[in-house]
């Protein structure tokens, strides 16, 4: 997809919210959809079991109006978390042009982490894309925890931030991080622009 | 294009405190005695702190105290704007001079003159061309100079010499006064306490304070209901509040005031909003901007800029500064072919080839071809040197006419016409006078037989390419054509020369004919060219004196290796002969019989050749020709020199010694 297009003076991002089962995807996006005014969001499709966990994919468009005479727009992804649904999530994957990893700070979810950065690792080859050269950044989140579970965002960058992308602690929940991690993703993929090749 | 005064900005509608005193008495003083007092002033303050009121104020409070002043405001944008428009339009000097006409000059926001170093320039240059007119400035922006980033030094002190004066934010008690004369001016009425407590609000400006006023209007006008201090505080969301609330206060204040940014929550998308803004405006708009003004620079330079635009209409930006960096180098390029050309062909560097860097490439073949053109018209042979022509009593007219263009060309004979029969050295004196001409500077001699002319122009006919042709001989200091009298019939050729000739000699450029007669006396010749020729000097070169003869003779004869035997030498130099090549093939047939007999070279040998039984072998031990050319006779033989000997024509032959 054409991240800038300069005929009809158009940016879209395409952003992905990947990382292990209920790490705090959707609630990322829905804290976002909580503060975009009405009249800057479309609507949030969320597919979601009865457990609340994403079936397919959760996707909110945010439409952030003229930018330097540019139409912006961001449409934010969720994939569902759980292992076998893998291929929608490659499915979802395609055309991404950030990806933001939301994972669990749990110390009982390293694991879990460490398998799904793998996983997206693998999903991004199976598109001929390179870990490396998409904007990447990691949010770990849940940090509101008590401290015995969850381990610091410092233990968590030696754990999995192996390629040095920002990242960000977080409590999505109650959008601690939430936008930062959002603004971190966005900048990255904006800068992306300046390098002059589209994601 | 520049904004107008805003009439409601006025010192009269403006609150003064403590924190803004000193501004408004500066402001105040300035307008009263423009160019007298402060000069310039300069006002900084944060934002939303009543920069521009104060400004408009002053413009205002100088038109009334003098109506004839000359007031402009406007904002750096406006200015900067202003700028590139009348440099766009090639009137960067009316630019100046509308400024510089200026009595007061208001020019609002500089802080944006950060990285505009041709604006600062610019003001530099206004700002010290008004001071020196005694004309008022009066500068604002939200911060001291010194903190503007990338400042150029010399304005910082510039902009600070005068008065720099800040404005801090209101205390609460200007708060208070200037919600009340809001409130007036709207018309609203409030219960006592209830602009006080807005006024107690944190606010870091007048702006956010006009902000609240409004939502407060905007609320009572909404529910006709008058409010009080305990609804202002619920109202501006002044009451506590935890994360919890934030929305639902949120949807209150949206609510009754639109124009409200919305607290708590909002701000975060808000903030993220700018964020983006900031990113894209580096990333998207810096590489158009780049782009932009590449494109401004070199359009305000008069070449296409296709390439460039075309870079815009792209998806992504790709390599950009690679591809104003080769656009500029192409731009580079064809400067140099079009200097270059312009060197040869001043009309052929006016083509929009040189102005269009996509078509480099035909801007290089024109060049070359304008290039091809340029190679000069050929030249004098160097066999003739002036110096080794023989002067005599015959010759001397003819010669002291040369020396005389010489020293003047252009301007003593021209044209110079040397008649006189075949042989007598007239193409050794035009192509001696063209070596010498072309030891001026600069000098293209052209100097050629008038067959050689001919063909040279049949063949650019054949070719199409007459202009370069023309071109090539335009370009000539000087123009030497030999035996003229072979245009006889060359219609095209004639009217060819009568228009080079005109437009040389226009330009005093020496021309030098030859002809066999007098010009009036050559038939084929049209009228026009003959008065021409004659409209100079026709000097005549008569048959050889003895004075000539022997010249030639003991040249000639040093050149064989042999020593010139004056008995020899007298003896050939009495015999009758009617031209110097005549003279030549005596001395031919004698030096023949010499080498037939390998005998001595004498006049005695030279006495039975010519009046005796002429040799049995006539074999000619070396070319001589008249113009003292020497052939070399190792096979020579089959050569075409040899063969010319036996030509008829005089003048054929002359052509294909030298081509």
């Amino acid at each position: 997809m054409s991240l800038v297009n300069f005929t009809t003076r158009e940016i879209t991002c395409k952003i992905v919210y990947y990382g292990p089962g209920r790490s705090g995807k959707t609630t990322n996006l829905h804290y976002i959809y909580g503060r975009v005014p009405d009249s800057r969001r479309g609507r949030m499709v969320s597919l979601a079991t009865q457990t609340d966990r994403t079936l397919f994919f959760d996707f909110l468009p945010i439409d952030l109006g003229q930018i330097s005479g540019f139409s912006t727009r961001f449409q934010l992804y969720t994939v569902p978390g759980q292992v076998y649904y893998n291929a929608t999530r490659r499915l979802v994957l395609q055309g991404a042009d950030g990806v933001v990893f939301v994972g669990d700070s749990q110390a009982r979810q390293l694991d879990e982490n460490l398998e799904s950065l793998q996983n997206l690792q693998s999903n991004l080859l199976e598109h001929g894309v390179d870990i490396r050269t998409i904007p990447l950044v990691l949010q770990y989140n849940k940090q509101d925890l008590p401290r015995e579970l969850i381990l610091s965002p410092a233990d968590l960058d030696d754990a999995l931030n192996f390629r040095a992308v920002p990242s960000f602690g977080a409590d999505a929940l109650h959008g601690k991080g939430v936008f930062e991690t959002l603004k971190g993703i966005s900048e990255l993929v904006l800068k992306k622009l300046a390098a002059g090749t589209p994601a | 294009m520049t904004s107008a005064l805003n009439p409601k900005y006025s010192f009269d509608t403006f609150v003064v405190g403590a924190a803004n005193r000193l501004a408004v008495t500066a402001g105040r003083t300035v307008a009263e005695s423009p160019g007298a007092a402060y000069n310039p002033l300069f006002i900084y303050s944060g934002s939303g702190l009543g920069k521009t009121h104060l400004l408009m104020a002053v413009g205002h409070a100088a038109k009334k105290a003098a109506p004839k002043l000359n007031i402009e405001y406007l904002t750096l944008d406006e200015y900067v704007e202003a700028f590139h428009a009348s440099v766009a339009a090639g009137q960067g000097d009316a630019f100046r001079r509308r400024f510089q006409n200026v009595d007061v000059l208001l020019v609002d926001d500089v802080q944006f003159l950060t990285n505009r170093k041709e604006m600062q320039s610019e003001l530099l240059r206004l700002t010290e061309a008004l001071q020196a007119a005694g004309r008022q400035i009066v500068l604002t922006s939200d911060r001291p100079p010194p903190e503007i980033a990338d400042l150029d030094e010399r304005l910082i002190s510039r902009l600070s010499g005068g008065l720099v004066v800040d404005m801090g934010t209101p205390d609460y008690e200007t708060r208070v006064a200037i919600l009340r004369r809001k409130a007036e001016e709207r018309g609203a009425r409030f219960e006592p306490g209830v602009l006080e407590t807005v006024a107690q609000a944190e606010v870091g400006n007048v702006r956010e304070l006009m902000g609240a006023l409004n939502r407060l209007v905007a609320f009572q006008a909404v529910n006709d209901t008058s409010i009080n201090a305990e609804t202002v505080k619920q109202i501006l969301g002044l009451v506590g509040e935890e994360g919890g609330t934030a929305p639902a206060g949120d949807g209150r204040a949206a609510a009754p005031g639109k124009g409200g940014g919305g607290a708590g929550g909002g701000d975060e998308f808000g903030e993220f909003l700018a964020d983006v803004t900031v990113t894209v405006g580096k990333a998207v708009e810096a590489w158009r901007a780049r782009v932009g003004e590449a494109v401004l620079r070199w359009e305000g330079e008069g070449y296409r800029t296709h390439r460039l635009e075309a870079l815009l209409q792209r998806d992504a930006p790709g390599a950009v500064d690679d591809a104003i960096a080769a656009f500029a180098e192409d731009v580079e390029r064809l400067k140099a072919l079009e200097a270059e050309v312009a060197e040869l062909d001043p009309q052929a560097a006016g083509q929009s080839v040189f102005r269009d860097p996509e078509r480099l490439s035909e801007a290089e073949e024109a060049a070359a071809k304008v290039r091809d053109g340029a190679a000069p018209p050929p030249g004098p042979s160097a066999a003739f040197p002036l110096a080794t022509f023989a002067v005599g009593p015959s010759n001397q007219v003819a010669v002291s006419a040369a020396r005389a263009a010489l020293e003047r060309p252009g301007k003593k004979y021209n044209p110079l016409v040397l008649v006189g029969k075949s042989g007598l050295g007239k193409t050794h004196l035009l192509n001696a006078i063209g070596l010498e001409l072309t030891r001026g500077k600069r000098a293209v001699v052209a100097c050629l037989s008038t067959q050689a002319f001919i063909d040279e122009l049949i063949a650019a006919i054949d070719g199409d390419r007459v202009d370069w042709w023309r071109a090539r001989y335009r370009r000539a200091t000087a123009l030497l054509l030999d035996d003229i009298h072979l245009l006889t019939g060359k219609e095209r050729t004639q009217e060819e020369l009568f228009n080079l000739f005109n437009l040389l000699q226009d330009k005093d450029r020496q021309l030098v004919f030859t002809a066999p007669a007098h010009p009036n006396t050559l038939s084929g010749l049209e009228e026009r060219i003959v008065s021409r020729l004659e409209g100079g000097l026709v000097a005549e070169l008569k048959e050889p004196d003895r004075d000539v003869k022997r010249a030639v003779l003991e040249r000639l004869l040093t050149q064989q290796g042999t020593n010139p035997e004056p008995a020899l030498v007298d003896y050939l130099a009495d015999r009758p002969t009617d031209s110097v090549r005549s003279l030549v093939s005596l001395l031919q047939r004698v030096l023949g019989a010499a080498a037939a007999q390998d005998g001595p070279l004498s006049a005695g040998l030279a006495r039975e050749v010519l009046e005796g039984q002429a040799p049995r072998d006539t074999r000619r031990p070396s070319g001589f020709r008249a113009s003292g050319l020497v052939v070399s006779s190792l096979g020579g033989i089959k050569s075409r020199e040899k063969v010319v000997w036996d030509w008829d024509d005089v003048s054929d032959r002359v052509i294909e010694e030298f081509r």
